[in-house]
């Protein structure tokens, strides 16, 4: 192998089979929680809950199946303003149908 | 310039000695060249993020405002079929992800078999979609001029809606259901648009893996439509619960 090759391999993490499977389970579990929390009556934490768990999960995938967690600290940041961005177009339009209109529709 | 003498030998052994063949020449490394291929990438699922987004957006409003409404079409949906569907898409994201491995540790028919296996799980999904789809178009709840409130406002005489408890909503309420299902459809079709659009690319990819274009070291392909098939699984896992589960008691 030469320098570079041997450099480059360094660089470029290979995310090891045991740590999908492990977060495949996880996936699965999540699922099965996520269905089996929907059939139990906890008023207005069916949604809160529900949301959770697909936060969680997507936290995952993100993280381990999207390689987030090995990736350069540019990448890191382009997914966190991603993120932040989103949230906060969210929260600016919930703001605004949340503070007008009641009843209006 | 050492770039061109590369070329110039064509050989794989000045390729070996002096830079990969796949690495473009305006990149200074391997390592830069994927770099810059992954942020692309992300920046590419940003957009669709946002684009998502809206959607979600719409469907929470909407949810809010004509919650009753939401809630009896929510009731239309089978769990059962979702749960599926959830657990075929969630298996094909690990199908996937061991394919880059594959293709990362150069274990050509292992990335074949990933990537045909991801396929299948992805044709999986969509066969079980047009159930779905079926079903509604058979009860008259696709938005349209043919829509029918009759589930909503005579809930004894839908089997669904029975099930689920549903009281009779009044018309002008019942009439709210057709913005249920719009947002249904317009949600989980476009879900369905990215999945085929992603089953049409696995199976270009399939005939180039079997050629061993990606176990030379050059994954950037593979680990990017990885990405993309990774993300349409993150979109599953938030429709899931927001279609089908958060209003199965009210």
């Amino acid at each position: 192998m030469s320098e570079q090759q041997a450099h480059a391999a360094q660089e470029h993490h290979i995310v090891s089979p045991r740590v999908y499977v492990v977060i495949f389970l996880a996936l699965l579990l999540g699922t099965t929680l996520t269905v089996v929390a929907s059939y139990i009556e906890m008023g207005i934490f069916n949604p809160i809950i529900a949301i959770a768990i697909a936060c969680a999960k997507a936290i995952l995938v993100v993280l381990f199946f999207m390689h987030v967690k090995y990736s350069t600290k540019l990448t890191k940041l382009t997914v966190g303003a991603g993120i932040f961005t989103f949230i906060t177009l969210i929260s600016m339009t919930l703001a605004d149908y949340i503070s007008r209109a009641w009843g209006r529709w | 310039m050492s770039d061109s003498t590369a070329i110039a030998h064509g050989a794989p052994e000045a390729a070996h000695d002096e830079h990969p063949a796949y690495l473009r020449h305006h990149f200074n490394s391997v390592e830069q060249q994927a770099d810059t291929a992954n942020f692309a990438m992300w920046l590419f699922l940003l957009t669709e993020v946002m684009f998502f987004g809206g959607l979600f957006t719409a469907y929470l409003i909407y949810r809010n405002w004509y919650y009753p409404a939401f809630v009896a079409g929510s009731h239309q949906l089978n769990i059962f079929w979702g749960s599926l569907n959830t657990l075929l898409l969630i298996t094909s994201s690990f199908t996937m992800a061991m394919g880059v491995w594959c293709a990362e540790t150069r274990r050509k028919s292992g990335l074949v078999l990933c990537l045909v296996l991801t396929f299948i799980l992805g044709l999986g999904f969509l066969g079980i979609k047009t159930i779905e789809y079926s079903e509604k178009i058979e009860k008259h709840h696709v938005p349209g001029f043919h829509f029918s409130v009759q589930s909503f406002v005579n809930p004894a005489s839908d089997k669904e809606a029975t099930a689920a408890g549903d009281k009779p909503l009044p018309l002008d309420i019942a009439r709210r259901t057709e913005v249920y299902f719009s947002l249904y459809f317009a949600m989980t079709g476009m879900h369905a648009l990215h999945m085929i659009i992603g089953i049409a690319i696995l199976g270009f990819m399939i005939f180039r893996a079997r050629a061993g274009d990606y176990t030379t070291g050059h994954v950037t392909f593979v680990e990017n439509f990885g990405l993309y098939w990774h993300f349409v699984d993150i979109i599953w896992i938030f429709l899931f619960p927001l279609l089908y589960l958060i209003s199965r008691h009210q």
